[in-house]
């Protein structure tokens, strides 16, 4: 047992200082955070370096190659390739987030519910079952198809498509957190601390947030660094499909899709939107790898 | 004695746990955890519960305290029937009754500082708000000898004897007057286990706690306890004061487990003789009809096996359960 405490008892060590101590020893999860934070960095401060307009259309300028003024070349309408990476990241970046946190919060907030209250856990999880079934390519096609006018005219046509993609997003990827935060929870409702919590008279509330939650803490962060990923893929194939943002909005998937058809006049068009969102799933897994084993409080004591 | 007075009650206590099975997960049987038990705790005083592993002691323990839902009977605190109680009343009555649990790596939210662990049953009781009870918190921790600066840190730190003692400064916080320790020092070491021990003796002689105290050393429990009660198979055959209890004990289950106790002097434990039982445990889900010993008894009779013995009080204060005790 480790009885070597230091000289000043005093001395606050919270969790989140042993969880970076544990995690700046995993390479890989360093390696993905300075990936990652370089990807963020260069799509929000890129184009106060690089200020040429994504949008503006150079037709004198058509399908060009590397050059000073356009460091990754132009599309077919003279866009520069730069500015639409710069551009379209910010919003694959947004809509990665905000579909995450939404299918983070629908999933364990089933999840927990599902483990916890053992009268819920069979219609819960048929629930999500249901949606696991489902198909959910033509699903997404069908949920935009039909609300995607409605949210234009509410919300006008970004805000409107922003909210569209992030729900439905959202909505469809939560069932793998789910059946992974039920399982979790139903195993820390069996240990000790929780009886004992419940002998001392603390809250059915209490115990889900203050013992439950916490001890549940991994793969919640797992799930919401896979979730990111998940996310960024999905809008890149429903841009890929047309059916994210408009045209004239770039993302990285919508670059994708509208660069495949120039591959072999501009590769550069695919070659970098696609390594883009390759580079951000990939570094965004390994941070989530390094934080599973820095929040396991067993390999954290080691 | 009139100053001492019954604190608990318990009457009938009955604790079954349904076996389900089956596609349709119906019920197939019933596992008979605590099958009807009773006794009574004086205030002030330390009843031992002694048995071996799956006899029931912690069922006991839980049921009590309700961590389970009692199929029957009643426990009477302090007159009042807690084994009905529900919601907020049942939460308020929490107060007044704790546990020592028996490992305290497991009872301990690794998640949580030592703080934040022992300040919680003040938190949920409204006694005070966050940066207020911090004194109260380093006050407990200083009772059970504990450095207060401690409060920072995580159980893991801690090694297994400090560990229960932050668990029984958690007990304590509320200032209970009954305080349920299952078998708090089986986990330790034995060097760790006087410390826990006299801890917990110490602390009864200063704030008048009244102890329920399981354990399966049958040495610490003579040690501690003034009344021990003897479970086997879910039901108590055997409860005396500790001295007449050691000194005579009357159920041939009792002298089993006496025999089995090593004495501290090479002399004696020489000459000791080993009552040896032959088979196992029949399974709580199956209990045999009339006394539940009479598969291992030694001296059984053909009547142990149809009738079960009554509930007889042959000295004064020392009850047993047995047909041929005298």
């Amino acid at each position: 047992m480790p009885t070597e405490l230091p000289d000043n008892p005093r001395t606050h060590r919270s969790l989140w200082v042993d969880v970076w101590l544990t995690f700046r020893q995993h390479t890989g999860a360093l390696i993905g955070v300075g990936v990652f934070s370089t990807i963020v960095l260069a799509v929000f401060l890129g184009p106060f370096v690089h200020d040429v307009d994504p949008q503006y259309l150079d037709l004198q300028a058509r399908n060009q190659g590397v050059s000073l003024s356009h460091p990754l070349g132009t599309d077919n309408l003279g866009r520069d390739t730069l500015a639409q990476v710069f551009a379209g990241g910010r919003i694959s970046l947004a809509v990665g987030f905000a579909a995450m946190f939404l299918s983070l919060v629908l999933g364990t907030a089933v999840g927990t519910l599902a483990g916890y209250f053992r009268r819920l856990d069979g219609p819960l999880m048929r629930f999500t079952d249901l949606f696991l079934a489902l198909p959910l390519l033509p699903l997404l096609l069908v949920i935009i198809m039909l609300f995607r006018d409605t949210l234009r005219n509410a919300f006008g046509p970004e805000t409107g498509i922003f909210l569209l993609i992030v729900f439905v997003i959202g909505i469809t990827s939560w069932m793998q957190t789910a059946r992974i935060v039920r399982g979790e929870v139903l195993a820390i409702k069996e240990r000790e601390f929780i009886t004992a919590a419940r002998s001392i008279g603390t809250r059915e509330r209490r115990i889900v947030s203050r013992h439950i939650l916490p001890n549940a803490l991994s793969p919640i962060m797992v799930s919401a660094t896979l979730g990111i990923a998940n996310a960024i893929i999905t809008e890149s194939a429903l841009s890929f499909l047309g059916l994210g943002f408009p045209p004239d909005f770039p993302t990285w998937g919508r670059l994708l899709f509208d660069g495949a058809n120039f591959i072999t006049i501009t590769p550069a068009r695919v070659l970098w939107p696609g390594l883009a969102i390759s580079l951000t799933v990939l570094s965004v897994n390994y941070i989530g790898d390094g934080l599973r084993d820095a929040l396991d409080p067993r390999l954290r004591d080691t | 004695m009139p100053d001492n007075a019954p604190l608990l009650e318990v009457e009938g206590l009955t604790m079954h746990f349904p076996i389900m099975a089956g596609v349709f997960r119906r019920q197939v049987g019933t596992v008979r955890a605590v099958d009807g038990i009773d006794f009574n705790i004086r205030e002030g005083e330390t009843l031992g519960l002694v048995g071996e592993s799956g006899c029931g002691k912690s069922t006991v323990a839980r049921a009590i305290l309700r961590l389970y839902e009692p199929t029957a009977g009643q426990v009477r605190f302090r007159g009042e029937d807690i084994a009905r109680l529900d919601g907020e009343p049942l939460r308020q009555m929490r107060r007044r009754m704790q546990m020592v649990f028996q490992d305290p790596q497991a009872s301990l939210n690794p998640r949580m500082t030592v703080g934040s662990i022992v300040g919680e049953p003040l938190l949920e009781h409204g006694l005070g708000k966050e940066p207020a009870i911090a004194p109260r918190v380093d006050a407990l921790l200083e009772s059970v000898g504990l450095e207060p600066g401690f409060a920072n840190r995580y159980p893991h730190e801690f090694s297994g004897g400090q560990r229960q003692r932050i668990g029984v400064a958690r007990a304590l916080a509320l200032e209970p007057e009954f305080v349920i320790c299952d078998e708090p020092i089986a986990a330790l070491d034995v060097s760790i286990q006087a410390q826990v021990v006299n801890l917990l003796e110490e602390l009864q002689g200063r704030l008048g706690l009244t102890y329920l105290f399981i354990s399966h050393d049958l040495g610490m429990v003579r040690h501690i306890a003034d009344r021990v009660a003897v479970m086997y198979l879910g039901k108590i055959v055997e409860l005396g004061s500790s001295e007449g209890l050691y000194h005579e004990p009357l159920h041939p289950y009792t002298r089993a487990l006496m025999s089995a106790a090593p004495v501290h002097d090479p002399e004696l434990e020489a000459e000791r003789e080993r009552i040896i039982l032959r088979g196992d445990v029949p399974s709580p889900s199956d209990p045999p009809p009339g006394c539940p010993f009479h598969t291992r008894c030694p001296l059984a009779q053909p009547e142990c096996s149809t009738r079960a013995p009554e509930w007889r009080e042959l000295r004064p204060d020392h009850r047993v359960a047995c047909h041929l005790a005298e």
